[in-house]
C-alpha cells in the first residue's frame, strides 16, 4: 500500500475507517439499542399504544380525527387541533379570493402519521389569517362559545400534524357540546376531562395537556352514544 | 403556577443542569484527546485502518485526513440512498432521487442534515440508521477533531504536527459519542420515544377510520441528532414529532443534549492550555450570546402583540406550528438553543414564529454558530474570534497583540480573516442569486418580506451547517439542491481549511511568557469585547438583509 500515492492512500484509510464504523455505529449500536428498548420498555418502544374492547384503536402520543364520511367533526367526540398531516398538504387558491387547505389522494384527512406537517405559513400570511379567522367562527357556531374565550390552540395548526393533546381550556369549551350529544350532564363529562388532565411534568416544564384519544376512549366507555 | 414563572423555572433547570457537567465533561474531553492508553477495540480499528496511532500530522496532512474521509462518506451515503431497495427493512420506499441524495449526503457528511425530504416517507430503516446516522456520529466527532487540533496549536510549540485524524476520531466516537448516546437513548425510550424494527402497520381507529403507525429506531437516532448537533429528524416534523419528542420533559432534556458537549469544551480548552479560566472567559460569551436568544425569542412568542404577528393576534397566542404540551416556552428555548448550536432540529416550526421572533433565530445563525455553536465548530470558531478581538484591541492601545502565548502576526491574522468573510461572501451571494432568478423566486412560499427572510434563512443555515429552516420555502426545487450542496459543502470545509491552517502557523511558533503589556484575556472586559465584535461584525453584514426581511415584516 506503501506505493500508492497518498491520496489514494488516505481514501483507502478513509473507506474502512466508514466501514467499521457503519458496522458499530449503524448496525450493532441500533440492535443493541431495540434489544433494550424491547425487553425493558416494551410498551413505550412500540409507540405507546392504547387498546379498546381488545382491538388497538390508536397510539396515545398520535392525534386521530374524529369526523363522519363528509369530513365534518362529531359532536360526541373531543376535537382535536387543527393537522397538516395531510397527504400532499398544499394551499390552493381559487378564483374568488379564498385559500384552501388541499390535500390530494384518496386518504385526504388531517392525523396522517405518514404525512407528519406543520402549515409553515408565516404570521402575516393572508391564508393564515383567514384560516384562523374562519376556525373562530366555525368553533362559536360549533360549540355556542363567544369567539373571545376559544384558546389559541384550537384555532392553529400544530406542528407535528400529529399533536395529541389540547389545553384544558380548548377542553372546557367542548363539554357542552359533548354533553348534549351523549345526553349526560356537562359535570359529569367536566369530571372526566379532569381526569385526563396532566398538569406540567414536575410542576415547571411545559404546559398542562388534555389527551384527546384517552379521554374520548373514557367517554365511549363511561358514556356510549 | 404562571406560565412565564414555569417558563423560568424550566430554563434555570437547564442552566443548572448544564453547569453541573462543565467541569467533568470538559476535563474528561481533555483527557481523551491528550492520553497515551488505548482501549483494545481502538487498537483493532488502527489495525484495520492501517494507521500508526503515533505518527502525528501536519495540519495540511491532518485536513487532507479530513476531506479523504468526508469525500468517500458522500460517495457512499449517495449510493446507499440511490439503491435503498436492495437493502432490507426499506418499508417500500424507491430509491431517493438523484438531487434529493446528492442534497442529503453532503448535508449529513458536513453535519448540516438539511433535509428535502420527509424521513417517514423517503428512506427505510437501514437507509436512515447505517447511513444518516453513522454520518451523524462521524460529522459530529470531525468537528470536534479540527477544534482539538486547534487547541493543539496553542498547546504545542516549534513543531508542525497537531495529532493524528484517525486516532482523534475514533476515541472521540468511542470514548464520547457512543457512551453517552446509550445513556440518552435509554432516557428518551423511557420516556415514550420509540425504538423498534416494525414494519409500518395500519389500525383502525375509534371513530372507524384507518391510520398506519410508522415505526423504527428512532430513539437511538435522535440521541445523535440532537447531541451531535447534526439536527436531522426521523420523521418530517423532527422533534415536533411525538415518537421523537413524547413529552415536555424530553424536550427540555434533547435541548440538554445538545448544548452539552459545545458548552463543555471550553473547559477542555482551558484544560489543555493548563488556564482553566481561558476556558471560562469563552463559555461567559457563550452563554451570554446564548442567554440573549433565548430572551429575545421567549419574549416576541409570549408579547405576540407587539411584533405585528397579525394571525397570533387574531388567535390570541403564537401557538401556529407549535405543540401544545411544549407551549410557546418550550418553543422558544428550543429554538433558541438549536439555532445557536448549529443544530437545527425543531420542536416547533421557525416559519411561524412572529417576525422578531424568528428574525433572532435567524441572527442567531448568522452570528457564525460560535454561542456555543456546533460540537466542535463553536469551538474553533470562537478561538477565531478571539483572534480576531486580540488583534482589534492590540491595534487600538498599540501592542503586538498575543493569545495564549502565541503571538498573532500577519499570517495568523489572514487565516482569520478569510475564515470570518467565507461564511457571509457564500450565504450573501446564494442568496442574492435565488432573489435574482425565476427558479429562486417561484419557490417562495410566504408573501413579501417573510419570503425574503425564507430565503436568507435557507442559505444561512446551509451555510452554518445548521440544518433548521423557515420551512415553507419548497427548497426540494432542483436550483436549491443543487446550491444548496454547493453552500453547505462550502461553509463546512473552507472555515475548517482555515482554521487548521492557523492552528498549523501556532503551532510552529513557541510561546511568549505573559508581561505586564500583554492584554488579559480572562478578565470580563476581554468578555464584554469578544461579544461586542461578534455582534458588531455580524450586525453589519447582515444588517441590510435582516431590514428588509424581519425588521420590515415586523414593523408594518
Amino acid at each position: 500500500m506503501n506505493r500508492l500515492p497518498s491520496s489514494v492512500r488516505q481514501l483507502i484509510t478513509g473507506l474502512r475507517l466508514l466501514l467499521i464504523m457503519t458496522v458499530i455505529c449503524g448496525i450493532i449500536y441500533p440492535v443493541v439499542m431495540v434489544a433494550i428498548a424491547q425487553v425493558a420498555f416494551h410498551k413505550q418502544a412500540n409507540g405507546s399504544l392504547v387498546s379498546y374492547k381488545g382491538r388497538t384503536v390508536g397510539s396515545s402520543l398520535l392525534c386521530q380525527e374524529f369526523v363522519n364520511d363528509k369530513g365534518q367533526p362529531l359532536p360526541q367526540y373531543f376535537q382535536p387541533r387543527p393537522s397538516y398531516a395531510i397527504v400532499g398538504w398544499s394551499l390552493a387558491q381559487k378564483k374568488n379570493g379564498q385559500y384552501y387547505i388541499a390535500g390530494t389522494g384518496p386518504d385526504n384527512y388531517g392525523c396522517n402519521p405518514l404525512y407528519s406537517s406543520a402549515s409553515n405559513l408565516g404570521p402575516n400570511n393572508p391564508a393564515q389569517i383567514q384560516f384562523v379567522k374562519q376556525r373562530l367562527q366555525e368553533i362559536s357556531k360549533f360549540d355556542h362559545v363567544p369567539i373571545s374565550k376559544i384558546p389559541s390552540d384550537a384555532v392553529t395548526g400544530s406542528a407535528s400534524g400529529l399533536d395529541p393533546d389540547i389545553s384544558p381550556q380548548n377542553a372546557a369549551i367542548q363539554v357542552d357540546r359533548v354533553a348534549a350529544a351523549r345526553h349526560v350532564s356537562p359535570a359529569k363529562i367536566r369530571a372526566l376531562v379532569a381526569k385526563y388532565t396532566s398538569g406540567r411534568v414536575l410542576g415547571f416544564l411545559g404546559d398542562p395537556v388534555v389527551n384527546v384519544l384517552l379521554l374520548n376512549i373514557a367517554l365511549d366507555e363511561k358514556y356510549p352514544v | 403556577m404562571s406560565a412565564a414563572t414555569a417558563g423560568w423555572l424550566q430554563a434555570g433547570l437547564l442552566i443548572a443542569a448544564l453547569a453541573a457537567c462543565y467541569i467533568p465533561l470538559g476535563n474528561y474531553i481533555a483527557y481523551i484527546f491528550s492520553t497515551d492508553k488505548d482501549w483494545k477495540v481502538e487498537r483493532f480499528i488502527y489495525k484495520v485502518m492501517g494507521v500508526n496511532k503515533d505518527a502525528d500530522q501536519k495540519w495540511s496532512v491532518y485536513l487532507r485526513s479530513i476531506l479523504a474521509f468526508s469525500v468517500v462518506a458522500v460517495l457512499f451515503l449517495y449510493l446507499m440512498e440511490r439503491l435503498q431497495r436492495y437493502l432490507p427493512m426499506d418499508q417500500h420506499m424507491p430509491a431517493v432521487e438523484q438531487d434529493t441524495a446528492w442534497n442529503t449526503a453532503v448535508s449529513f457528511v458536513t453535519n448540516t442534515n438539511w433535509q428535502n425530504y420527509a424521513g417517514e416517507s423517503t428512506m427505510g430503516y437501514v437507509t436512515q440508521m447505517s447511513g444518516l446516522v453513522v454520518q451523524q456520529f462521524m460529522s459530529a466527532a470531525v468537528g470536534l477533531c479540527v477544534a482539538i487540533a486547534m487547541i493543539r496549536g496553542f498547546v504545542r510549540q516549534k513543531t508542525d504536527k497537531l495529532g493524528n485524524f484517525w486516532v482523534d476520531v475514533t476515541r472521540c466516537t468511542f470514548r464520547l459519542l457512543l457512551p453517552l448516546s446509550i445513556v440518552g437513548g435509554i432516557v428518551l425510550v423511557a420516556s415514550g420515544a420509540i425504538e423498534n424494527f416494525s414494519a409500518y402497520h395500519t389500525i383502525t381507529t375509534l371513530s372507524g377510520a384507518h391510520q398506519t403507525i410508522p415505526g423504527g429506531p428512532v430513539a437511538s437516532s435522535e440521541i445523535i441528532k440532537n447531541m451531535g448537533n447534526n439536527g436531522g429528524g426521523w420523521f418530517n416534523t423532527n422533534s415536533a414529532h411525538p415518537f421523537e419528542d413524547p413529552t415536555s420533559f424530553t424536550t427540555v432534556f434533547e435541548i440538554f443534549t445538545l448544548l452539552l458537549i459545545p458548552f463543555a469544551t471550553p473547559r477542555a480548552f482551558g484544560k489543555m492550555v493548563k488556564d482553566n479560566r481561558q476556558g471560562y472567559a469563552l463559555v461567559a460569551v457563550m452563554v451570554i450570546i446564548w442567554l440573549c436568544a433565548v430572551g429575545g425569542i421567549s419574549f416576541f412568542e409570549s408579547h405576540y402583540n407587539l411584533g405585528g404577528a397579525t394571525a397570533a393576534h387574531l388567535a390570541h397566542g403564537a401557538m401556529e406550528g407549535v405543540e401544545t404540551r411544549f407551549g410557546t416556552s418550550g418553543c422558544s428555548l428550543f429554538a433558541a438553543s438549536t439555532t445557536v448550536t448549529s443544530t437545527g432540529a425543531v420542536n416547533c416550526f421557525h416559519d411561524s414564529l412572529t417576525p422578531f421572533g424568528g428574525g433572532i433565530a435567524l441572527f442567531d445563525i448568522a452570528l457564525g454558530e460560535i454561542a456555543p455553536g456546533g460540537i466542535g465548530a463553536g469551538m474553533y470558531g470562537i478561538l477565531i474570534l478571539a483572534v480576531v478581538t486580540v488583534f482589534v484591541a492590540g491595534l487600538m492601545v498599540g501592542r503586538t497583540p498575543e493569545y495564549i502565548g502565541k503571538k498573532i502576526r500577519p499570517l495568523e491574522m489572514k487565516y482569520a480573516a478569510l475564515y470570518f468573510l467565507t461564511l457571509p461572501v457564500v450565504i450573501l451571494t446564494a442568496a442574492g442569486l435565488s432573489i435574482g432568478t425565476h427558479q429562486g423566486q417561484s419557490a417562495i412560499f410566504n408573501p413579501g418580506p417573510h419570503g425574503l427572510t425564507e430565503i436568507v434563512y435557507a442559505f444561512a443555515s446551509m451555510a452554518n451547517n445548521n440544518g433548521s429552516a423557515f420551512a415553507g420555502l419548497g427548497s426540494a426545487a432542483p436550483w436549491y439542491q443543487t446550491l444548496g450542496g454547493i453552500v453547505m459543502l462550502l461553509g463546512r470545509f473552507a472555515p475548517e481549511i482555515f482554521a487548521l491552517g492557523l492552528a498549523g502557523s501556532l503551532a510552529r511558533q513557541s510561546r511568549v511568557p505573559e508581561s505586564a503589556g500583554t492584554l488579559s484575556t480572562k478578565t470580563p472586559l476581554f468578555v464584554g469585547m469578544v461579544v461586542a465584535v461578534v455582534l458588531v461584525l455580524v450586525g453589519l453584514t447582515y444588517f441590510p438583509a435582516l431590514a428588509l426581511g424581519p425588521f420590515a415584516e415586523g414593523l408594518h
